[in-house]
């Protein structure tokens, strides 16, 4: 599978037909999920499980995208790198998505409560300081921007590391009971982080 | 298995409430006519939804005629539109079944509920051990139609069937010690797979409480049955408390011990989190949960562009019967 995947990667057509896979798979979730509101399959309070869907497909293709890097220097994924880029914006995606599926859903886009959210709740308030950290992150994601930062684009996105923990920090943070979700993603950070350590001090 | 996944059943098997509510009124009718075919007396509560028998869990055949002859207690009963059946049985938490809202329907429905038996101690002259049906003997069952107000700031509408737990308590005879009633739930990892979870915060069994005088209040119901039916296990069959002005994890489900004591119980969520849950857990807008507020509530079944976000009222609307329990308390502290 390793080698055909990167087999495939020495021809354009085989390159056009990876990234087609890739960016149309990604959308399978916001497929599904909104398949099944239509459905009207999602019970009692649909808002709560769209905004629960949408929330934690961001967290995993935030954690995807971080596992870019050790899954190359690990496994030699060389061809990994490429896309990275799209996974990391649609983490963007996801968390968009979330966030405006909270305010429609569960706010109703009512100012008083989006005010109250906002400035009283701790995990929303940082939750939102995630996403609003990660928006730069995403518009800088092009090859342009990469140029005309030069040094600093690398600098910005370190910011990534402290995203990924106020994430998680959000999500375990509403927790009522019952850890052990937040267990695994908690472990599958702490080893991506982790390996970038070992990488720096080895 | 009985209760068949809400996912299978099409909106137009549902009865509707417009519908359910005729259909009440047209029995109610026949009972007032003198024209009364069905036998019994108004045969009426369960006439909820005729086509929806497939669904229902049927319970024990000792309640059936109980739960027939039940009569709504409308003073005590709120006109508020009722939220759906399948929603009522279909989403709620009940961890000893899992932690989403599905898994009680999906998971509870092999729960023995019959027979089953309820251990009375403590402060009481009659202690032992009762079968819920001998416990249920010469009761007479009401319906009350209750708000619920969950901490997590949800709401549902509920037509439960039972009795004043004053009038169980009373029966057992407290003696002049008993200042709080206690009570445990079932603890049985084998049938409750939530129990036997390692990652969960709660201590099993889950256990609750209240004040005597809150015991006491008419408002404060042991159900055995939901929407004209017995009440299925993943609402806490067959015995539960509902408790309408406290938040509803006060409520515990299926219940397998009462105890009357001196002392204030210790509760489960204010074991888990004494930060977040109080003993008394009253429905206060005025007092946030420490990570969300509780001044606004979305009643159930919530449509998505218009979600139906509504004022959460001081003791869950029954404030007027209740309020005067808690005079001269700083419910910020005692929440």
């Amino acid at each position: 599978m390793v080698l055909s995947i990167a087999a495939l990667h020495r021809h354009a057509v085989g390159r056009w037909l990876f990234w087609s896979l890739l960016f149309l798979g990604s959308l399978l979730p916001l497929g599904w999920i909104s398949w099944q509101a239509v459905q009207q399959n999602l019970g009692a309070d649909p808002a709560q499980v769209i905004v629960t869907f949408l929330g934690i497909w961001a967290l995993r293709y935030l954690w995807i995208t971080l596992a870019v890097t050790p899954a190359r220097r690990l496994f030699g994924l060389g061809w990994l790198q490429r896309y990275r880029r799209m996974l990391g914006l649609y983490a963007l995606f996801y968390a968009t998505l979330h966030l405006l599926a909270v305010a429609t859903f569960i706010l109703g886009w009512r100012p008083d409560l989006l005010l109250r959210e906002l400035t009283e709740r701790p995990y929303i308030i940082v939750g939102f300081s995630a996403w609003v950290l990660l928006l730069p992150l995403g518009i800088t994601s092009t090859q342009g921007w990469q140029r005309r930062l030069g040094k600093r684009w690398k600098t910005l996105h370190w910011l990534i590391y402290p995203i990924a923990l106020l994430v998680l920090l959000h999500f375990a943070w509403l927790i009522r009971a019952g850890y052990l979700e937040v267990l695994i993603y908690t472990l599958l950070l702490a080893f991506l982080l982790g390996y970038r350590l070992y990488l720096k001090w080895r | 298995m009985l209760i068949r996944r809400a996912s299978d059943i099409a909106p137009s098997e549902i009865t509707s409430e417009s519908v359910y509510r005729q259909r009440r009124q047209f029995i109610k009718g026949l009972a007032a006519g003198g024209a009364l075919l069905m036998s019994g007396p108004a045969a009426a509560l369960s006439r909820y939804a005729l086509d929806e028998e497939q669904m229902r869990y049927p319970g024990p055949d000792w309640l059936q005629q109980k739960l027939r002859a039940a009569t709504r207690s409308a003073d005590l009963s709120t006109n508020e539109k009722l939220t759906p059946y399948e929603h009522v049985t279909g989403y709620n938490n009940f961890y000893e079944f899992g932690l989403g809202k599905g898994d009680p329907r999906d998971y509870a429905q092999q729960l023995q509920t019959d027979p089953w038996s309820v251990e009375v101690s403590g402060e009481v002259h009659k202690p032992g051990i009762y079968q819920l049906e001998d416990l249920l003997k010469g009761v007479d069952l009401e319906e009350r139609i209750y708000r619920l107000r969950c901490v997590e700031a949800w709401s549902m509408v509920i037509p439960w069937i039972g009795f004043p737990l004053a009038s169980l308590l009373k029966r057992f005879e407290p003696t002049g010690n008993a200042r709080y009633v206690a009570f445990t739930t079932l603890h049985d990892p084998e049938q409750m797979r939530g129990q036997r979870s390692r990652f969960g915060t709660i201590d099993w069994p889950y256990v609750e409480g209240l004040r005597m005088d809150e015991a006491m209040h008419p408002l404060t119901i042991l159900a055995v049955g939901v929407y004209g039916d017995a009440l299925p296990p993943q609402n806490g069959a067959p015995l539960r408390l509902v408790v309408p002005w406290k938040y509803g994890f006060k409520s515990i489900k299926s219940i397998v011990r009462i105890h009357l004591t001196d002392k204030m119980p210790p509760t489960s969520w204010n074991r888990t989190a004494p930060g977040e849950y109080g003993f008394y857990a009253n429905v206060n807008p005025a007092v946030d949960h420490p990570r969300w507020s509780q001044s606004t509530e979305r009643r159930l079944p919530s449509s998505l562009f218009s979600p139906n976000i509504i004022d959460t009222q001081p003791f869950n609307g029954y404030a007027d019967q209740v309020a005067h329990l808690y005079s001269g308390m700083d419910l910020r502290k005692w929440y």
